[in-house]
């Protein structure tokens, strides 16, 4: 089940906003075939009876104190340390 | 002098309780310890290429500051003084944290992680941010965006990945200790490599807040180190539950760096599976051996096995991917470093950013994990993998009720030639065959250094149950006392 289309590899670099040469969609369709290949190992192996995990250590729901919590650094010290600012504001390219 | 030559190339630092000891006492200063490291760090830099930038100024600032606590009669703390290094992907406030990738390179950290500040705050001192693969997705630093670090003992081979700055940084002994990310092996297979102790622990003992994330539910924070009191004595002061990362247990109620394990009566279980097709020759021969040298301090050695094993690799290479595709979702181009200058609108800079700024193996996984979590295949791939997970889980939880450790190899082979691997993704990914298993599991893990194979280390791994942290740094310093 596992070989990409190259319609396929063009549609997973769309969803993963990338945008691929001619040579990359060959080569990824290539690479990512086999490596697909390799987990269909996974398909004879029997789980019936299972659950998934998605947590090793089986802590659920963690929650904390809702307060301010002082952050180590100043507003100062961080302005001081932006790529780009213009007085006191962040400099962020124009969006639409 | 706070060092001594070794073979006439490698350091060996005094023990960090020795050094520790030595500055509160005034008899060494801090500043001494860490200008011996920035001078080696410089010394091996050009040769070795171990690190991406030294923290110079920071560092012996920070070191005269201990000096004057030392001074003033207050408590400069439990690593007063110690020089360490960091992997890249470490935040240290206002340092430049690139992760070797060019998305984050010239980026500058606004906060600090958790481990870093746990370290300063008890008086280490970081001196320098070391190589990896780009993004932590590598085994042997070639995936670098920047360049290849090369192994000490032998230049025209990898120190192994993705924490082979930092492996390499301890092999020479620029300093006592470095950090290390281990999300599959980026830890113990460098360190078998190198020939150090590198260490992984349970998931979720050291807060991964500040840490570039790769794969969240595998992602932990560990050490190398050039004995197993040194390991466990940094583990012990990271360790612990943080705020900013609710994955994060409890610190043990008894200390890490207390190491008083009487293996007598204990079993160690040598893993069957780890040691079919694919096992270089001599490394098998090699860590068998040492496994068995164990006996002589009153361990039982018995055969044990795994037999999920074999598709472990198989589970990570659909489960980390998948969570990378998550992670590196906020390189966007807005929010982080590297932006593309000529987009027309937003989604246009999306994409050329994240063209330009991930390199191909970034790119695979992203793809890959993008399909294996898409409507259609999501149940045929990522939730039959976490299946397979529990199973995995299910037969070390039987193994474990049968022995107290288990143990094989860390890595297939010994360190492999620069360029050997680097055209074939899966040849790469097969160096995590034996390593990602500790990982999908959650349990701690070490690589100790067995004898060399034709002058190349090797590493034996050891695995414990969740929270026997402390255990496996016991039976390092039994071992190494013994070799």
């Amino acid at each position: 089940m596992s070989k990409l289309t190259r319609d396929q590899v063009i549609r997973l670099a769309a969803l993963s906003k990338l945008h691929l040469t001619e040579s990359e969609i060959k080569k990824f369709q290539a690479e990512l075939s086999r490596i697909l290949d390799y987990v269909d190992m996974l398909d004879n192996v029997d789980v019936s009876g299972l659950e998934p995990t998605y947590q090793v250590t089986g802590l659920e729901n963690v929650m904390r104190d809702d307060e301010v919590v002082i952050q180590q650094a100043s507003p100062d010290e961080l302005l001081k340390l932006l790529p780009d600012k213009k007085d006191r504001f962040i400099k962020v390219k124009r969006m639409i | 002098m706070a060092t001594e030559l070794k073979n006439d190339l490698f350091y060996t630092w005094y023990k960090i309780d020795e050094l520790v000891k030595a500055v509160k006492s005034g008899s060494k200063t801090a500043e001494s310890l860490v200008n011996k490291s920035l001078e080696l760090a410089k010394k091996f830099n050009p040769e070795y290429n171990v690190v991406i930038s030294l923290l110079e100024d920071k560092a012996i600032s920070r070191a005269k500051k201990i000096d004057e606590k030392v001074k003033a009669g207050e408590n400069p703390g439990r690593l007063a003084g110690v020089p360490f290094i960091a992997k890249d992907n470490f935040l240290v406030f206002g340092a430049e944290t690139t992760a070797a990738s060019n998305m984050l390179k010239g980026f500058i950290a606004p906060y600090q992680a958790t481990a870093i500040e746990r370290l300063e705050s008890e008086g280490a001192i970081c001196i320098a941010k070391a190589n990896l693969d780009a993004l932590a997705h590598g085994t042997s630093t070639e995936n670098s965006d920047f360049f290849t670090t090369l192994n000490p003992h032998d230049k025209t081979r990898v120190p192994g990945g993705s924490s082979g700055g930092s492996a390499a940084s301890v092999a020479l002994g620029i300093v006592p200790f470095a950090l290390g990310t281990d999300t599959g092996g980026s830890i113990r297979q460098p360190a078998s490599f190198c020939g150090v102790i590198g260490f992984k622990p349970t998931y979720g003992l050291v807060s991964r807040s500040g840490v570039v994330a790769m794969a969240s539910s595998t992602d932990t924070i560990g050490v190398f180190a050039q004995n197993a009191y040194d390991g466990s004595l940094v583990m012990d002061v990271m360790s612990g539950k943080d705020d900013l990362d609710s994955t994060t247990i409890e610190k043990p109620i008894k200390p890490i760096s207390q190491l008083d394990l009487n293996l007598k009566g204990k079993k160690i279980g040598v893993v069957k599976e780890y040691f079919g097709d694919g096992l270089d020759k001599d490394v098998a021969e090699i860590v068998k051996n040492s496994i068995n040298e164990f006996e002589k301090l009153g361990a039982e050695i018995v055969d044990i096995s795994l037999p999920s094993l074999p598709v472990a690799l198989a589970v990570y290479y659909i489960v980390v991917p998948a969570e990378v595709s998550s992670n590196l979702a906020r390189h966007d181009g807005q929010r982080y470093q590297y932006s593309a200058s000529e987009a027309n609108d937003l989604n246009e800079s999306y994409e050329k950013s994240r063209s330009q700024g991930f390199g191909a193996e970034a790119k695979r996984r992203i793809m890959i994990g993008t399909h294996v979590l898409s409507s259609g295949y999501y149940d045929a791939y990522y939730k039959k993998a976490q299946t397979v997970r529990t199973k995995l889980i299910n037969e070390f939880n039987d193994a474990f009720s049968k022995v107290d450790f288990l143990a094989g190899p860390v890595a297939p082979t010994k360190a492999f030639k620069v360029g050997e691997n680097d055209d074939d993704p899966i040849e790469m990914y097969l160096q995590d065959i034996y390593s990602v298993a500790a990982n999908l599991v959650g349990v701690p893990a070490i690589s100790i250094p067995c004898h060399n194979v034709s002058g190349l280390p090797v590493g034996m791994q050891l695995m414990a149950p969740q929270k026997s942290d402390a255990s496996l740094f016991a039976l390092a310093a039994q071992y190494g006392e013994m070799k």
